[in-house]
């Protein structure tokens, strides 16, 4: 198509306009986290004084966050591989009920989630004080990735002729999975994996309502700090976050690339 | 294989209990709080008889519209400059474009914050330019540009894969045969990729809908149905509303996502 000088410049402004509406904030935020005083500007210096204030302040939840992630992850792929396999190897109207019912929660806003399971078992004291309280909703809403992910690694790959093949090689149904369907999946399994972890550190929605002073992640540590500290801190704060959070996306994204890459092909 | 058959329902009752337990059950029982009140059954339907209750869900429905919108016209802009025109930096930038993908609610609000608060670069530069310090940041502007924040990554990804998609020797046939830009644009390229508009402005909707961090962040004064449903619950102790207006919310959020489901392969990620 022939191009338009005008059209084009007025696409080139909107583009760079939206990136800089995405990451100028972004930056601010690294940078007011590492200034001596954002008001002043870096005139004022640079200084990891703020970050190791949040340390002091905050370390806990940050210890909290990762733990409650690598948990979430751990029952996410317990649960989620097997049944993944499970509802993949039979396709079916059945298996597109299970399927359905389990992604709900998604589609569903964590607020409502969140009440439900409150109300269920809020009464139950020990529970409700728990971490495992607030795993549960994380993995009430992370389920569903790891589940699809499986899922469609194992739809791609025609696993029922592996495994047939292992079979009359007399391997056992058990062994089968493990040494077959496993390896196999495991693109899957990483691309689940990194979704799960990622959006466990992120989440907020469920955790606000399911967590107690005393069970404080770092979502709701960062709601507390924009609150109540100094813009400093709490950009420090946000500084932490992305430091563990960007290198995730930057492993999804390019997960991704490779994925649309092979479909090219 | 029998014997595989029987590992695979087996592999199926962990995932069963966990949803049955912690999914299913949870709902009954907002189901039954909502209608045990002091209204009993009529509470259901608070969320359309309370006044108050009512305007809140235009309001919300309204800034979810809008911003679902504005996202999605910028998105297009966005996806078909990048998907048509090759040049150095690209990568960087469909990189910085896509990055805040999964960026939590509450961040994007400080981010609007940093944006348009009353310490914001918007207001620094519009100060400097003898306009006034323009803080929009705690009000209904400030959570539409939230939304907008949030989603827009969501979208570009989903766009930019379909209009790579796109056959472009269908546009050169209908310019070809005398077609107008804005022709080309109207009847093939928006056609194109009506699917992935669609998909992708669901998920942006149901996700503004339900949007919660973002608002917490900004302003707990901003009428939202989320932060109604978050103060009737923790202020005011009004169990059967609170879960009256989340099933509503639910029942929304979810209908938007299947209604539009059809149109599209792939969901991401949706009530963030």
């Amino acid at each position: 198509m022939q191009r338009s000088p005008l059209v084009f410049a007025l696409q080139l402004l909107v583009t760079l306009l939206a990136a800089a509406f995405l990451v100028v904030p972004a930056a601010q935020s690294i940078l007011a986290g590492l200034t001596v005083n954002y008001f002043q500007g870096l005139r004022s210096g640079l200084t990891l004084d703020w970050v190791a204030q949040v340390w002091g302040l905050y370390a806990p939840t940050i210890l909290r966050s990762i733990l409650l992630a690598l948990a979430t992850l751990g029952v996410t792929l317990l649960i989620g591989v097997p049944a993944g396999w499970a509802l993949a190897r039979k396709p079916g109207r059945l298996s597109r009920l299970v399927e359905e019912v389990v992604t709900l929660p998604v589609a569903i806003p964590g607020l409502a989630l969140a009440l439900g399971l409150i109300l269920a078992y809020g009464g139950i004291r020990e529970f409700r004080a728990s971490v495992a309280f607030i795993l549960v909703g994380h993995v009430l809403y992370t389920l569903p990735f790891m589940l699809r992910s499986v899922m469609a690694v194992l739809a791609a790959i025609d696993v029922r002729t592996l495994e047939e093949g292992a079979a009359s090689l007399g391997a056992s149904p058990w062994q089968r999975f493990i040494q077959v369907v496993v390896p196999n999946a495991r693109p899957g399994i990483l691309a689940g994996s990194l979704m799960v972890v990622t959006l466990s550190i992120g989440e907020f929605n469920l955790t606000w309502m399911l967590h107690t002073p005393l069970t404080q992640t770092l979502p709701v540590g960062l709601a507390d700090s924009y609150a109540s500290m100094r813009l400093e801190i709490a950009s420090a704060y946000t500084l932490v976050f992305f430091l563990m959070i960007v290198p995730l996306l930057i492993a999804i994204q390019i997960m991704g690339g490779e994925k649309r890459a092979k479909k090219r092909k | 294989m029998p014997s595989a058959d029987r590992l695979a329902k087996l592999f199926l009752i962990p995932l069963g209990a966990f949803v049955l337990a912690f999914f299913l059950l949870p709902m009954v029982r907002l189901v039954a709080v909502a209608g045990s009140g002091p209204n009993g059954l009529a509470e259901y339907l608070v969320l359309i008889t309370n006044p108050r209750h009512f305007g809140t869900l235009i309001a919300t429905l309204l800034l979810s519209a809008t911003a679902t919108l504005a996202t999605l016209a910028i998105g297009v802009v966005v996806a078909l400059f990048l998907g048509r025109n090759r040049f150095p930096g690209q990568k960087a930038l469909i990189a910085m474009l896509t990055l805040p993908l999964a960026f939590p609610g509450v961040v994007v609000g400080f981010m609007i914050i940093l944006l348009a608060g009353r310490q914001g670069l918007i207001g620094s530069i519009s100060q400097s330019l003898g306009m006034g310090r323009m803080v929009f940041a705690y009000s209904m502007a400030g959570l539409f540009a939230g939304y907008v924040y949030f989603s827009l990554p969501r979208v570009m990804v989903t766009l930019l894969a379909a209009v790579e998609k796109l056959d472009p020797s269908l546009e050169e046939a209908a310019r070809s045969l005398g077609a107008s830009r804005a022709q080309v644009l109207r009847d093939v390229i928006l056609p194109g990729i009506g699917p992935s508009l669609m998909a992708s402005g669901a998920i942006a909707f149901a996700t503004a809908m339900g949007a919660f961090g973002t608002a917490f962040t900004l302003a707990t004064r901003i009428d939202v149905l989320a932060m109604t449903i978050y103060t009737e619950f923790t202020l005011s102790a009004n169990f059967a509303s609170a879960a009256a207006l989340s099933i509503a919310l639910g029942l929304i959020t979810w209908g938007v996502l299947a209604l539009t489901r059809n149109f599209a392969g792939d969901r991401v990620a949706a009530a963030g």
